[in-house]
């Protein structure tokens, strides 16, 4: 890298993942970078999106300085549109209304498969960690975007524990899980940007960020990556991405 | 119509085992379910909860916890309990560390996201200390969905294929019988006690919601007892004026609790934010060391004070003040 980019890495990654979205979705929005990112979609390039939150939130539209603690504190119902029941607005993507399942992750493998349970065996862990929370129900209904720090103890090529499923084993056996819709479709990082390949449901790069070599990516991730020989690059922060967010968490709360 | 007393005549659940739909009707049918005035106080409430029952706690993270009645259980020493809530946050720091509770089951359990993972949480649960037993967020809530319909389980389409089902034998993966698709049937959740905090009700228990419900509704119906804390106890005219916020009827409730402020430190919606700096300072003491700082904790913050008021003294008149602006600040919205 030629120059310490002005941003930080959780500015771009909820940059980079605000992109995805497109005007007119329903989105399922975890806390932290996902509601953020989402919110500043819907004050960038999609003022008609539609914000869930697992506290029972529909089309949220969250206050500039008042990024709530979770996604069940009332501060996510600021000019919502609704507010159900948390086991209803769930409902909603068992239904199939959601457009977009939007999270975190802790730990994610080759496959979209993401851990927030245990590290280390389950019924003897090292640490035990929060649990899933609506997570699991958002992977296994919605088509997902991830959003999180690149790291190599991050991403690994089995995940300990699959909380919240990704493309399981690969191939179809997400499918034969038990599980006919839905998916990972886009992992975001401070590095890259990554898809899944159609048939095998890998995970593959798609784009690297400003300055970002393969090998940088290579590194950072515990198993063999397979760069397609047209990875592109994306777009770094624009000025005004960068103001709207820094608006809208001027405490830093998650942009760090 | 036969009167309750608080000493209880059903048996305690077996964890986890699905009620016979005979014994779910006997136990209710035993409630005293006449309209009475139902208040009692803070105190009072330990009488309504037995060692060993399992206990459904409303709200959801570090919304609208039931914190004052939680607090009073702990305090009158109560012990073996089974707790369950949808998301859980330094509510169950406090229900482990004090020994009330050794078995939580819930979605999701740190003391907030804010803050990273619970030590104390990963203290009790690493050294086996206790139980922290994992569904995901939608089986929870279809759990008391179905303890409230009385029926034995609901059909749900998540968790399938993942490690979360491998550790839950209780749940059942089934074939539709009309269309042959993969299904998993979560059972019913039927606590013997439900705490619920709520903004207001009347003496009987006809109870008001505002904002975000949760799982409470079904968690009233669901549960064999509903002890009810209350920001305020209005009277049953207020509450025929508008009774589309009417969101617990009053026979499902055996006690009401008038408690201001009753979920601090976390937030009751309308009425106060969460006190953050008071949850920041828990966060720091009790991290730092999960063991001594939680006997720090429980000695000044539960076992200390003489009453709630005086538990709200110690966070902080000034907190609690700029709490309750931000709180009523969601209708300037």
């Amino acid at each position: 890298m030629t120059h310490k980019p002005d941003y930080t890495a959780a500015e771009l990654l909820a940059i980079l993942s605000a992109r995805q979205l497109k005007d007119g979705m329903v989105v399922f929005a975890g806390v932290g970078i996902p509601l953020l990112a989402a919110t500043l979609a819907q004050r960038l390039h999609c003022p008609g999106l539609t914000i869930l939150f697992e506290g029972g939130v529909v089309g949220a539209f969250v206050e500039p300085g008042k990024l709530p603690p979770s996604t069940n504190d009332q501060r996510c119902t600021a000019r919502a549109n609704m507010v159900l029941g948390s086991a209803d607005v769930l409902l909603l993507l068992q239904r199939g209304y959601v457009d977009i399942g939007f999270m975190g992750g802790a730990q994610i493998d080759q496959y979209g498969n993401l851990n927030s349970s245990f590290i280390g065996d389950a019924n003897h862990p090292a640490v035990r960690l929060p649990g899933t929370g609506g997570g699991n129900d958002i992977a296994s209904l919605a088509n997902m975007i991830v959003a999180m720090k690149h790291e190599k103890r991050r991403f690994v090529e089995n995940v300990d524990f699959i909380t919240s499923p990704g493309w399981m084993h690969g191939k179809d056996t997400r499918r034969q899980s038990g599980l006919p819709f839905g998916g990972m479709f886009r992992v975001v990082t401070d590095l890259a940007v990554f898809g899944f390949d159609e048939n095998t449901h890998r995970i593959k790069p798609l784009a690297l960020n400003l300055g970002v070599t393969r090998e940088q990516v290579q590194d950072n991730t515990g198993f063999k990556l397979d760069f397609d020989s047209d990875v592109g690059l994306t777009e770094p922060p624009t000025d005004r991405e960068l103001s709207v967010l820094r608006m809208l968490d001027p405490l830093r709360l998650y942009i760090g | 119509m036969p009167r309750l007393d608080a000493t209880h005549r059903h048996e305690p659940t077996q964890v986890n085992q699905v009620k016979p739909y005979e014994k779910l009707r006997r136990d209710l049918a035993q409630r005293d379910r006449s309209l009475r005035e139902k208040v009692v106080t803070l105190d009072d409430v330990a009488s309504f909860v037995r060692d060993g029952d399992l206990v459904g706690i409303g709200g959801s993270t570090m919304s609208r916890t039931p914190m004052a009645l939680i607090w009073s259980l702990i305090r009158a020493g109560k012990k073996k309990l089974t707790c369950s809530r949808s998301i859980t946050s330094s509510d169950g720091d406090l229900l482990f560390a004090s020994g009330a509770c050794e078995h939580i089951i819930t979605s999701w359990f740190s003391q907030g996201i804010l803050w990273g993972v619970s030590k104390v949480m990963r203290h009790h649960v690493e050294s086996g200390k206790a139980r922290f037993e994992e569904w995901s967020h939608l089986a929870m809530g279809m759990r008391l969905r179905a303890g409230a319909m009385g029926v034995p389980f609901m059909p749900i389409r998540t968790m399938l294929g993942s490690d979360v089902l491998k550790q839950r034998p209780e749940a059942k993966e089934m074939e539709c019988p009309f269309t042959g698709e993969r299904l998993l049937l979560v059972p019913a959740l039927n606590p013997d006690v439900a705490l619920i905090h709520v903004q207001r009700c009347d003496a009987y228990g006809n109870a008001q919601i505002d904002g975000l419900q949760f799982v409470d509704i079904d968690l009233a119906m669901a549960a064999n007892k509903v002890i009810l804390s209350t920001e305020r106890i209005v009277s049953n005219d207020q509450i025929r004026r508008v009774p589309d916020q009417t969101k617990i009827p009053f026979f499902t409730v055996d006690a009401i609790v008038e408690v201001p402020f009753g979920c601090a430190p976390h937030e009751c919606y309308g009425v106060y934010e969460p006190m953050i700096r008071h949850m920041e300072y828990y966060v720091g003491l009790v991290n730092k060391d999960p063991i001594a700082g939680m006997r720090d904790y429980l000695d000044r913050f539960v076992y200390g004070p003489k009453s709630w008021a005086e538990f709200l003294d110690l966070i902080g008149i000034e907190e609690v003040l700029a709490a309750a602006r931000l709180g009523n600040s969601i209708y300037d919205a």
